[in-house]
């Protein structure tokens, strides 16, 4: 079980959070514009890497917000947590 | 009843002063407190202990520890207590305890299947695979009954787990894995700095290989009295826990470590309600593994008779158990420790016959000689005799083959590192040329591995490596502790190092094929050469294909020789091979100590509804949806569901039936932007929606298709009420709270889950505004006043209401909403006001019924994530003229506007007592090989006297009148399909 630091209420079990897969992927404003592959792209195309991976997890039985986490696939250590509308922040290798 | 013969006259750790009876296979013996079940059967000259897995060869006791492959045995207590599986090297005895071996039929001594072993050149590795696979009937009537009554190992209790199992959440600075020397000045200098440490060890007594240092002195003292005054500080710390008999079974992210401690398990009789096992689930900022490691058996031919095992088992029940594994002992080595135990055997007065040394001379072994002991070097192994027990080995040395007559054969391979936990963790193990091992090197976690289980094999450097990784552990939770570490001198009259042998021996007999590299699942070299030889590669791939590994032990006897056998026959290097995977558990644990208090009544929460005592005494029978317990129907004078729920539905189609609808999802949406957020959310158009009315709403996935739908009711400009389907509710939540959260953060919307704040009774029934109106307060109930599809705020019984005027069964509809406390007295006086009109209650079968005649979907019935809205009938509820909401986009791709998709569509059956099966496959009579849809709903309409169904069913909608089948094992049946509403089509019943 990880521990995930929630921005707002600090360091909580993975047991409190639901996962909420890759973030940064902004729902298109004017769908109807989008070509059928682009649309397609927006709905099932996703990062699959072995590595850093920016991902959406929501603090459901806490403060119930979503927020944004980088987390190595690897090891499964979390190196940052971040709020909505904030950018994914650069972190040293 | 035997005593023990082969009990040393003194010595040991046991407890000579209290001698405890014990059985096995229903014969008596003796041993003492402190023995293992091993210990004890070793001392009444007892090896042969189990039958093996594939050949049910006659199997002995190998191990002293967890690394034990052979001897697995069931524990019974009693009826409800009974334990298989469990190492006799681990299970302490205890007066009265009754043990009996596996896998044998019918006795250990004569076993029928024993015939597997003379057959055994046609049960080769990947036999299964190859034999079994034709053809298909043979396998389900001859082959598999016969492998799985052969196969397994042990049986299953027959009866619910009486004892209970305990769990606790621990946070520590250090946790030190193992109380062994390297473990145990871990703990003691992480323990200084004032750090919180937890030092578990899964044997009952700490101390390790030290338990049986019997020739080793530390800081001057014999090594026995130095641990006890260990033992004894650590004890005396406030800040050091100590959990003996507690097994470190996995590593976790994050530094998460599960221990399972044993608490009853040795005692002969348990105070009640004591738990029987207890679950640690330990967050540690730094982790010590000393794991410490395990002796690597040799690989020569029948190296697997009873009597044969390792060397440093035979040296720890000697100095440990006081127990002698034999009375001429041949030692065979690839590595000092079997000159060290050849020493120690002498020394308490057993024959050593010969040390075999598959080396070359050494220095030890001239030391040897001197001290009369016959050494034969370069020697080759070339089999064994015996058959319950070995009785001769053969040896060739210097060109001289020689058998030697013995009762016991010690095989000293040198040492693997007991890297599991290490691996577990995600680290990274590099292999060590020198040692002859793979040793952890990157580490993933916060953790270090300390002595013998990162190569450290002597006793002072893996002393002073404890202490080393004790004090950097300290220092790195936070606790730094600066004064010098004071090296402790140790004086160890016969010292042992790394190396030793990994694969097959030499022999100069290698026709002979039973030299056994994983003794619990039977997998010899030979087996290993040959899936090498059919261009297994991948060290992964030999490992599934021969199953050497993948026993309860883990292959930690295995899984080094099994790669040194791979590497030399594909003329590898074993780092080249590879290393497979090490997985929890280390060693079984119970499920019992995985579940815990979590059983019965409290294995999964029950939701419950304010209706649910009125409902329990009316007689209903509950079906579960999700966690809610709901009433499924309400029998009468013994009526089975069929007759009850008939009854049911033509009292609500005659008069009136009252049905608790609590579980439905309700969230309350409320703020300035509400009805642009259901516009966005909802396929629905909703700024029109008056206040107090009400609309259908569908939801879809962004992907387009149905994923949940319920009324909504307008109860202000800015305030919406909004049902879900039960088990949607809060995965409707949660999208919304989603979408609202990172993608409409321009709205000003708040979102409020009422589900359990309302109960909601459903009176539906010609007579339902009859039974009701005389309670209600402040609302006109009038059709025009208050007609189909209204919501208001208004009293009933003098409590706050919410009514809708809402039908999900076709007749005239009220849901009345009430603060859950009040609801079951408003049931109450609805249910008593409902009976001058021959109200019945009905539960979930008829709501069902009752909908499919009117052609009502229902989610993940009609719908399976497939399903758009135009599928399922729906596509008049879209709001055409917006321009977005979830889902829209999806619903214009060419594969979501195929006129050949499934369509929702009714079907009769010719014969209208046949009720088709839910789940059936649908078939064009001309094209009986193709299934074009499926029965998604199926009942018996008791007010059509008829079957009825709903189905999806390609292109339906064009094909209503015609004739399909049903393919069913009894013969296909006919039916026709016809539009889904099969009552009242014109739906006037629920506007009067
Ligand atoms: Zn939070």
């Amino acid at each position: 079980m990880l521990i995930i630091p929630c921005p707002y209420c600090g360091e909580r079990p993975e047991l409190e959070f639901s996962y909420g897969g890759q973030a940064h992927i902004d729902r298109p404003l004017a769908p109807s514009d989008l070509s059928d592959e682009e649309w397609n792209s927006y709905l099932y195309v996703r990062a699959n890497p072995k590595g850093r991976h920016a991902e959406r997890w929501r603090h459901i039985h806490g403060c119930a917000r979503f927020f944004n986490a980088v987390r190595d696939t690897r090891t499964d250590h979390i190196l940052a947590t971040y709020k909505v509308g904030e950018p994914e922040p650069e972190i040293p290798a | 009843m035997t005593t023990g013969h082969f009990r040393t006259p003194s010595g040991g750790r046991i407890d000579r002063s209290r001698p405890l009876r014990f059985s096995f296979d229903g014969r008596s013996y003796s041993g003492f407190e402190g023995d293992t079940v091993a210990s004890a059967l070793l001392a009444n000259g007892v090896h042969l202990v189990g039958r093996s897995f594939k050949y049910h060869r006659p199997r002995g006791i190998m191990g002293a520890g967890p690394d034990e492959p052979n001897a697995l045995i069931g524990v019974r207590r009693d009826q409800g207590r009974y334990t298989p599986n469990l190492l006799a090297t681990q299970t302490e005895l205890y007066d009265g305890l009754d043990a009996v071996s596996q896998n044998r039929h019918p006795s250990l001594e004569k076993d029928r299947m024993a015939v597997n072993d003379r057959f055994s050149r046609f049960i080769p590795a990947g036999f299964y695979y190859k034999t079994f696979m034709w053809p298909r009937k043979a396998w389900d009537r001859l082959f598999e009954p016969r492998i799985r009554a052969a196969a397994g190992l042990g049986i299953a209790p027959s009866e619910s787990d009486p004892d209970s199992y305990a769990q606790r959440y621990a946070h520590c600075d250090v946790l030190v894995i193992g109380a062994g020397p390297a473990g145990l000045t871990a703990a003691m200098e992480a323990a200084k700095s004032g750090a919180q440490i937890i030092l578990c060890d899964d044997r009952a007594a700490m101390g390790g290989s030290l338990l049986a240092a019997n020739q080793v002195t530390i800081d001057g003292a014999p090594a026995a009295r130095w641990l006890a005054g260990m033992l004894d500080s650590l004890a005396g710390m406030a800040n050091v826990t100590l959990l003996p008999r507690t097994s470190a079974f996995g590593y976790y992210p994050h530094n998460w470590i599960g221990l399972a401690q044993k608490l009853t398990d040795h005692l002969a009789d348990a105070a009640p309600g004591q738990p029987r096992e207890r679950l640690w689930q330990v967050r540690a900022k730094q982790v010590v593994i000393a794991a410490g490691a395990i002796e690597r058996p040799l690989v020569f031919p029948d190296n697997d008779r009873p009597g044969i095992m390792l060397a440093d088992a035979a040296r720890t029940y000697l100095q440990q158990y006081g127990v002698e594994v034999g009375r001429k002992v041949v030692i065979v080595a690839a590595h000092d420790n079997g000159y060290r135990t050849a020493h120690e055997l002498k020394d308490a007065g057993i024959d050593i016959a010969a040390i075999a040394d598959i080396r070359g001379d050494s220095p030890v072994a001239a030391r040897a000689r001197q001290a009369g002991l016959r050494v034969l070097t370069n020697a080759a192994i070339d089999g064994t005799t015996g058959k319950l027990r070995v009785a001769s080995i053969t040896l060739t040395s210097g060109g001289k083959r020689e058998t030697f007559a013995c009762d016991a054969v010690l095989m000293a391979g040198g040492f693997t590192p007991s890297v599991h936990l290490f691996s577990q963790s995600r680290g990274k193990l590099m292999w060590n040329e020198d040692l002859q091992a793979y040793l952890p090197d990157q580490s993933a976690e916060a953790e270090r591995s300390a002595g013998a289980c990162r190569g450290h094999f002597a006793l002072d450097e893996a002393l002073a490596d404890g202490a080393e990784a004790g004090r950097s552990a300290a220092e790195a939770a936070g606790y730094p502790f600066r004064p010098a570490i004071i090296p402790l001198a140790c004086a160890v009259a016969h010292p042992v190092g790394g190396g030793g042998h990994i694969g097959a021996a030499p022999t100069s007999d290698p026709s002979r094929p039973k030299a056994f590299v994983d003794w619990q699942n039977d997998v010899t070299a030979a087996d290993i050469l040959l899936a090498a030889r059919e261009g297994f590669l991948s060290i992964e791939h030999v490992k599934r294909y021969t199953t050497t590994g993948m026993a309860t032990d883990q292959g930690k006897l295995s899984n080094i020789n099994a790669l040194g056998i791979v590497a030399e026959a594909t003329g590898r290097t074993i780092p080249e091979v590879g290393l497979t995977t090490f997985r929890a558990p280390y060693t079984p644990i119970s499920f019992g100590t995985l579940a815990g208090r979590a059983r019965r009544d409290l294995l999964d929460p029950a939701r419950i509804t304010a209706i649910n005592d009125w409902a329990i005494e009316q007689g209903a029978v509950f079906e579960d949806v999700g966690n809610w317990k709901r009433a499924h129907f309400f029998p009468k004078n013994g009526e089975d569901l069929h007759a009850s729920v008939a009854r049911e539905c033509l009292a609500v189609r005659e008069s009136v039936g009252i049905f608790d609808a609590s579980t439905l999802g309700k969230i309350e949406i409320v703020g300035p932007d509400a009805a642009e957020f259901m516009n966005r959310f909802y396929v629905n158009a909703w700024t029109k929606l008056g206040v107090g009315k009400c609309r259908y709403g569908v939801l879809l996935r962004e992907d387009g298709f149905v994923l949940d739908d319920g009324v909504v009711g307008r109860l202000a400009p800015d305030r919406f009420h909004v049902t879900t389907t039960t088990s949607g509710a809060a995965r409707v939540l949660g999208m919304m709270e989603d979408y609202l959260q990172t993608e409409w953060s321009d709205l000003d919307v708040w979102l409020t889950s009422t589900t359990e704040q309302w109960s909601v009774i459903a009176v539906q029934g010609p007579k339902a505004r009859e039974v009701i109106e005389p309670l209600v307060q402040g609302l006109d109930l009038s059709p025009d006043a208050f007609p189909h599809m209204s919501i208001a705020d208004a009293r009933i019984c003098g409590v706050p209401m919410r009514l809708m005027r809402v039908s999900f069964t076709g007749e005239l509809g009220f849901e009345v909403n009430v603060p859950s406390g009040y609801g079951a007295m408003v049931w109450q006086a609805i249910w008593e006001r409902g009976q001058a009109h021959d109200m019945v209650a009905y539960g979930t079968e008829t709501m069902h019924v009752l909908r499919a005649e009117k052609g009502f979907i229902i989610i993940g019935q009609e719908t399976d994530g497939t399903v758009t809205p135009d599928d399922a009938g729906l596509a008049w509820a879209i709001g055409k003229a917006k321009p977005d909401f979830v889902g829209k986009r999806s619903l214009a791709r060419p594969a979501m506007t195929d006129p050949d998709r499934k369509q929702l569509v009714g079907l009769l059956t010719r014969d209208p007592r046949i009720v088709l099966e839910e789940g059936a496959q649908i078939v064009a009579p001309a094209a009986e090989d193709r299934s074009i849809g499926h029965v998604t709903s199926a009942y018996h309409s008791s007010v059509l006297g008829k079957s009825i169904a709903l189905a999806m069913v390609r292109a339906g909608r064009a094909r209503l009148g015609e004739r399909l089948e049903v393919p069913m094992p009894g013969g296909s049946i006919a039916v026709d399909v016809v539009a889904p509403v099969f009552f009242d089509p014109k739906g006037d019943r629920v506007n009067v």
